[in-house]
């Protein structure tokens, strides 16, 4: 049996409004669980890049980026395993107010963890913390304890080593005109 | 045209005459009526068929397509009028079929109100569209329709929805019509690369025991000329899977019979002791391959294939060739070595002798009382002299007809294959005959999907469309007993029919109609059938529990084919 392995999916795209679905759809049909899923405008205006985490085989992997080539408005799919690319991720942790000034030991963990605390009222108090899911977890441990009032984990954002060359893509279609 | 303003119906027809359409198929609704009070001022440049379902429209539309290799248009209202249309939609993505489908939406301040016949057809057909698009202002229309064209026609075809609000068909707008030449995300024709070319022509150069197997890529990229020189020069015996049927003659030398679950035995059991198996526009469905992982496994694959997402998706392959098999065939064959493998094909005809006195003898010539689907498939053979255009539904029928039909010419061959839609051929086959006037269209039903999509004897009475309509009745749905009879210990649940008098039905439509029930009278309704200048509806009476073989368990590996 073929292993299963997490892989960073990216896919550039034009701006419309049902290729989410179109793309999601994907996954769906073929029963695959999507881990994580983001999309924001690229580097390039007006070119939309998605990515999309999921624990696949190789082979499923490749085949999944065709079909999400193969679709009229995307540009170019990727897919990496994690050594291939630079990934983050953000977390958002809100607490009491009271919990900062009668726990000394939260600032101690805000520190030591390399968080950053992004807003504080008289009623609660909001820490940042992006790096990688064990550190965004390990924080979670640390301040479990002391009563979380919400907690919130962003999809991986993620960009590869290798060279993507949209541009380049783009420039050549622009070149046949 | 410029600097006069229309209104976005008025727009909807112009395009469709731009893009040399002069026929679609339908059935109106609230949400559609401005364009369908456009159809009526254009009728004497575009041609609008009532059907009496929107499934009948789509498959007429798919069938239209099929026959004359243009755009087949189907038009409907929203909600329930959409959502009809998406088996006809499924089916046509799966086959490949460019189609253009135009739904009518309510109006967009409604939208996501749960207004009356709101539907969201966009996200119901994503999954099954090639591309789909709602247009919700009408300056919107010409740039859409352009690019729905180019699409559902360009590359791999397939079908297309553009889904239209009735405030922007009603909204006025200045129209400016430009034929769309290609998308920047969008590579329909990849580029042939000529290593890949040298190398699938060193593997067939060295070849022993080479095997092609061709599918509707043949046809679709009109590139039977060219698949024709290939087999030729290179002498290698060729089988077809059952979309790419008539791309060759049959009675070609070289053509082997038909790959697959009810397939010829010679191409099946030989695909598992070829060397190189050459695949040309098919997509190894599962059906063609049986158990893949033992499917030609001793040999090289070559796979000429326009859609890279079908290059090792089922079955992995050792020289993928991308790109327009019209292009790759032909850079093939110039390099290759003219050559005969005589040997090789004595062992199809071998297999042959065996499927012939196993199977094909009684099929064709029963020593029994009576009758069977295959001599019926004959009789239609000899009064067209095997020059017709065959539309088969789903099951028995359609396997013995692919089996046994004759075909000279391609794109004669229309039936529903990745999808099975029982219901298609009735409404296919009017839209055969409307794309391919000149041609002799036979449609071949089994008495269950005949009742599927019935009501189409509407269209077909009031337009007179003169398609002759074969009912094999065996008072069963005869491919759900056959599994019955071979995989559940013979439970025939809910599979046995108490069918109406056919006869009677298609005489209330006033066409013209016998039925049979005895081999001496077969051939002269055949005969009367073919003659007649009309729509024709003739029920064949046939065995109730016969089986078709050969064939291949679902599961099974392709070299274990059963004979009986």
């Amino acid at each position: 049996m073929e292993k299963r392995k997490n892989y960073t999916v990216s896919v550039y795209t034009e701006n419309n409004v049902g290729l989410l679905h179109r793309i999601s759809a994907i996954f769906l049909k073929r029963h695959i669980n999507i881990e994580s899923f983001t999309t924001s405008e690229s580097e390039i205006k007006n070119v939309y890049r998605f990515i999309i985490v999921v624990k696949m085989t190789k082979s499923g992997v490749e085949r999944v980026i065709k079909q999400i080539e193969k679709q009229v408005e995307v540009i170019k799919a990727f897919y990496h395993r994690d050594d291939e690319t630079i990934f983050q991720e953000s977390a958002l942790y809100k607490m009491k107010s009271s919990a900062l000034f009668e726990e000394r030991h939260i600032q101690n963990i805000i520190k030591d963890s390399n968080a950053r605390i992004v807003t504080v009222n008289t009623e609660f108090f909001v820490i940042e913390k992006t790096g990688f899911r064990e550190d965004t977890e390990k924080l979670y441990k640390d301040l479990a304890p002391f009563g979380l009032l919400q907690f919130t984990r962003s999809g991986r954002i993620a960009v590869s080593k290798e060279k993507m060359g949209i541009s380049e893509i783009l420039n050549t279609f622009k070149n046949q005109k | 045209m410029k600097n006069k303003k229309i209104s976005g119906a008025e727009a909807v027809i112009h395009c469709l005459l731009n893009e040399g359409v002069d026929l679609v198929w339908g059935y109106p609704g609230g949400a559609i009526m401005p364009v369908y009070d456009e159809f009526y001022k254009f009728q004497d440049k575009l041609k609008h068929v009532l059907a009496r379902h929107e499934q009948g429209a789509i498959h007429a539309a798919q069938g239209y397509a099929r026959s004359s290799g243009r755009v087949g248009v189907a038009i409907a209202t929203s909600g329930p009028g959409a959502t009809n249309l998406v088996t006809g939609i499924a089916d046509a993505q799966i086959d490949s079929t460019p189609v253009v489908c135009i739904t009518g939406q309510v109006p967009s301040h409604l939208l996501g109100s749960d207004a009356f016949q709101e539907t969201d057809i966009i996200g119901i057909s994503m999954p099954v569209t090639k591309w789909n698009y709602q247009i919700t202002k009408a300056s919107e229309i010409p740039e859409i329709f352009a690019k729905a064209f180019y699409i559902a026609k360009s590359g791999r075809p397939g079908p297309v929805l553009i889904d239209i609000t009735k405030d922007a068909q009603f909204e006025l707008f200045e129209y400016d019509y430009k034929k769309c030449n290609g998308i920047r995300s969008y590579i329909p024709y990849p580029e042939v690369n000529d290593n890949s070319i040298d190398h699938a022509v060193k593997l067939i150069n060295q070849a022993k025991k080479p095997l092609i197997v061709w599918g509707q890529g043949v046809i679709l990229g009109n590139a039977e000329e060219e698949f024709k020189n290939f087999v030729e020069k290179s002498g290698i015996p060729a089988a077809w899977t059952i979309l790419g049927l008539s791309a060759l003659p049959t009675s070609h030398e070289l053509n082997v019979g038909m790959v697959g679950m009810h397939g010829n035995y010679g191409p099946n059991v030989l695909t598992n002791k070829c060397d190189l198996l050459i695949a040309v526009g098919m997509r190894f469905d599962d059906r063609v391959t049986g158990d893949p992982s033992t499917y030609a496994t001793q040999a090289k694959v070559i796979h000429l294939e326009i859609d890279p997402a079908e290059v090792d998706k089922n079955i992995k392959v050792d020289v993928p060739v991308i790109g327009n098999c019209k292009e790759s065939l032909q850079m093939i064959t110039n390099k290759i070595d003219k050559r005969s493998h005589k040997k090789w094909i004595s062992k199809f005809d071998d297999l042959m002798k065996i499927e012939f006195d196993k199977v094909i003898k009684s099929d064709l010539s029963p020593n029994k009382k009576g009758l069977t689907m295959g001599e019926s498939i004959i009789a239609i053979n000899e009064f067209t002299n095997g020059d017709a255009i065959i539309v088969t539904d789903v099951g028995q029928h359609q396997m013995v007809a692919c089996r046994y039909a004759n075909f000279i010419k391609s794109k004669s061959n229309i039936t529903s294959g990745g999808l099975g839609t029982m219901g298609f051929a009735l409404p296919a086959a009017m839209g055969a005959k409307m794309g391919a006037m000149e041609r002799e269209v036979v449609a071949v039903i089994g008495d269950g999907g005949y009742q599927m999509t019935i009501q189409e004897l509407g269209t077909i009475f009031q337009l007179q469309i003169p398609v002759k309509i074969v009912i094999l009745n065996n008072d069963f749905l005869g491919m759900v007993r056959q599994w019955q009879q071979l995989f559940f210990d013979k439970r025939y649940a809910s599979t046995e029919m108490i069918n109406p008098d056919f006869v009677t039905i298609a005489k209330g439509y006033y066409i013209d109609s016998e039925r049979v029930n005895n081999r001496k009278d077969l051939k002269p309704a055949v005969e009367r059938m073919i003659k007649s200048k009309k729509p024709y509806v003739l029920e064949v009476c046939v065995e109730k529990e016969d089986n078709v073989f050969p064939m291949i368990p679902s599961g099974a590996s392709v070299s274990d084919i059963r004979l009986d």
